[in-house]
């Protein structure tokens, strides 16, 4: 769900940096007045480990893909909605430069869509609420998948938003919601379910570690098995059909407002641009109405286009190596 | 070679390549971060037809590649699997944008056009950003970062990350590689053995953040994480460097060079 540099425009980019910025402004104070210097390198530590073990691939029965770990909802389950929000941070920054994973523009709407839904809202309205009387293996569970359920569903809906309004894509916006949302129901779930079951061993072997935890519960909770799987079949058939009916309700409005922004930037650009190169054209070039010999002018405009292209490499890379060279005998002498 | 190890040897690959006595490494880091986010803005900031003037910032990279002794080839190999997601939305464009577009003189799909400039966007951008881990060092980079202000907490989790990345990563390569030998012919990690694999993994994670804080305290650690011995001086090729750049980028985002060359360099055949 890494959005690249590409797929945003400055503004939207900018607008989901503030966003995401107000968010860990205020998680950065709320780890402050905890006090707990032991929290930095243990979160520099737990985000190394979300990226280990996002690399590990976890068969799904009966099928012959693979799943992956859901970090947010995992280290804020562990280190709280704060600290695990900031460790999330790192850890995109890091995969947008080491993996190119996502980029440094884009890192702002990054941030948003997987570290504050998956921190803030998996772990803030579902975990803790949850957890408050008590954790067992069922609240673990259900926790889990309904938190990456609906974190993955939130994020995948802003990646949407976030792409239509940077007018990157001619995508319908109903024809890209329906092409997002439904695959990213079914990570939700294998994710859920892979957090769920490294949660649940590490309730077992050190409860303690789990955020909300008191550290001395080892009793089973009041959740039956049953009543887990009905919770989760609620929770699935209740976001799936909610974000059915934004899809259909919506989308002549949006895409309406989406086109219409579009629309009228590409008009300015387009005009500007061309306007600008054709007063700088006729200013410098030599022969302005250049053409190629028994060509009509297009063709002869595509070729200075291509001719100009080599050119402008050729000089870039030739002061290149100049410099190198310069330098290189620079250090000798 | 498994996904683990893929990651451990290009992490190994990239921080070798930064720490290189090479001239530009040795740029001072806030001037390399800044001359990144402005390309990159300036990059994305192109208007979706806008080939001809996308075309002209691919100075930028490819200068850097030269001037820093890497290889072009060999940052392709390692992000290429990330074009995916913005050619398969490129690739929609044609489909849905049935407009058509005088450039060159020549009635172009407007859809495809703007496909173009997607794919190309997403190209520079990334190697951008290559382009500046594979020249400057992470606790460099930290440096930037605390220049800029970013909180210290940030910074000392983003470093702390980078420097156990690899120590996580091959251990959690072991306990794969334990596993897969216990369990042959079988791809990826049994459903029975989800928790507990990941899990044995966190807890080690656990135990080993423990020893890093107490090993921290042990060396002085109160809260504030010295990044570099000694602070990165401004020295008047940095200035150079940063002003260069920075005017190139703004040249070539303002006004359409590539054109104008090529333009020069037919009149002068002509």
């Amino acid at each position: 769900m890494h959005m690249a540099d590409a797929l945003v425009s400055p503004a939207a980019a900018g607008t989901m940096y503030v966003c995401s910025a107000a968010a860990a402004a205020y998680s950065i104070r709320k780890v402050r007045l905890d006090t707990d210097a032991k929290k930095v390198p243990v979160m520099g530590v737990m985000g190394a480990f979300v990226f280990a073990a996002q690399m590990i691939n976890f068969t799904i029965p009966g099928t012959g893909s693979s799943g992956h770990l859901c970090g947010g909802m995992l280290l804020s389950a562990l280190l709280g909605p704060y600290a695990g929000f900031l460790a999330m941070i790192g850890v995109l920054f890091i995969q947008c430069l080491l993996f190119a994973d996502g980029g440094l523009l884009a890192l702002g709407c990054n941030v948003w869509n997987m570290a504050f839904y998956g921190c803030f809202i998996g772990s803030l309205l579902i975990w803790k609420p949850m957890m408050k009387h008590g954790i067992s293996k069922a609240k673990i569970i259900t926790a889990s998948v309904a938190g990456c359920v609906l974190t993955l569903q939130l994020g995948a809906f802003s990646v949407v938003l976030e792409t239509l309004a940077s007018g990157i894509t001619q995508l319908p916006f109903a024809a890209f919601l329906a092409a997002m949302q439904p695959i990213h129901l079914a990570i939700g779930l294998v994710e859920g379910l892979i957090t769920a079951a490294v949660l649940v061993f590490v309730y077992e072997a050190r409860p303690e570690l789990l955020f909300c935890s008191s550290g001395t519960e080892k009793k089973e909770g009041r959740f039956s098995f049953g009543k887990t799987l009905f919770i989760l079949a609620a929770a699935t058939a209740l976001t799936g059909g909610a974000l059915s009916l934004v899809a259909s309700s919506y989308p002549d409005g949006l895409e309406w407002s989406i086109e219409k922004l579009t629309g009228s930037t590409e008009m300015e650009a387009k005009g500007d641009i061309y306007q600008a190169a054709d007063q700088i054209q006729k200013a410098v070039s030599l022969m302005p109405n250049y053409a190629l010999k028994g060509s009509d002018a297009a063709w002869g405009t595509a070729v200075s286009g291509i001719v100009g292209c080599v050119l402008v490499v050729a000089v870039c890379i030739g002061a290149c190596y100049l410099l190198k060279f310069f330098r290189k005998k620079h250090s000798y002498e | 070679m498994s996904k683990i190890e893929h990651a451990v040897r290009d992490i190994h690959f990239i921080t070798a390549s930064a720490s290189r006595d090479q001239w530009v490494n040795l740029i001072h880091p806030l001037v390399k971060f800044a001359l990144t986010a402005g390309y990159i803005l300036a990059v994305v900031s192109f208007p979706k037809y806008d080939l001809a003037g996308l075309a002209g910032m691919a100075v930028y990279p490819a200068a850097v590649f030269i001037l820093a002794d890497l290889s072009f080839l060999d940052a392709v190999r390692r992000i290429y699997p990330i074009f995916l997601f913005p050619c398969l939305l490129g690739i929609c464009n044609p489909f849905f944008d049935k407009n058509t577009i005088l450039i060159f003189g020549m009635t172009v799909s407007a859809g495809i056009l703007s496909m173009m400039t997607l794919i190309i966007k997403g190209v520079f951008t990334v190697l951008a950003s290559y382009l500046l881990i594979a020249t400057t060092p992470i606790d460099k980079l930290c440096y930037a970062l605390r220049m800029l202000h970013i909180p210290k907490e940030m910074v000392t989790q983003i470093m702390l990350t980078y420097r156990y990345l690899t120590v996580l990563l091959e251990e959690g390569n072991s306990m794969i590689q334990a596993y897969a030998l216990r369990a042959p012919k079988q791809k990826g990690i049994h459903v029975k053995a989800w928790g507990s694999l990941a899990g044995q993994l966190l807890l080690r994670s656990v135990d080993r953040a423990e020893a890093v804080y107490e090993s921290m305290l042990l060396r002085g650690y109160n809260g504030a994480y010295l990044y570099l011995k000694e602070k990165i001086a401004f020295r008047r090729w940095d200035v150079v460097y940063g002003l260069f750049w920075a005017g190139v980028i703004l040249l070539f985002r303002k006004y359409p060079v590539v054109l104008i060359a090529g333009n020069l360099a037919g009149g002068m055949l002509g």
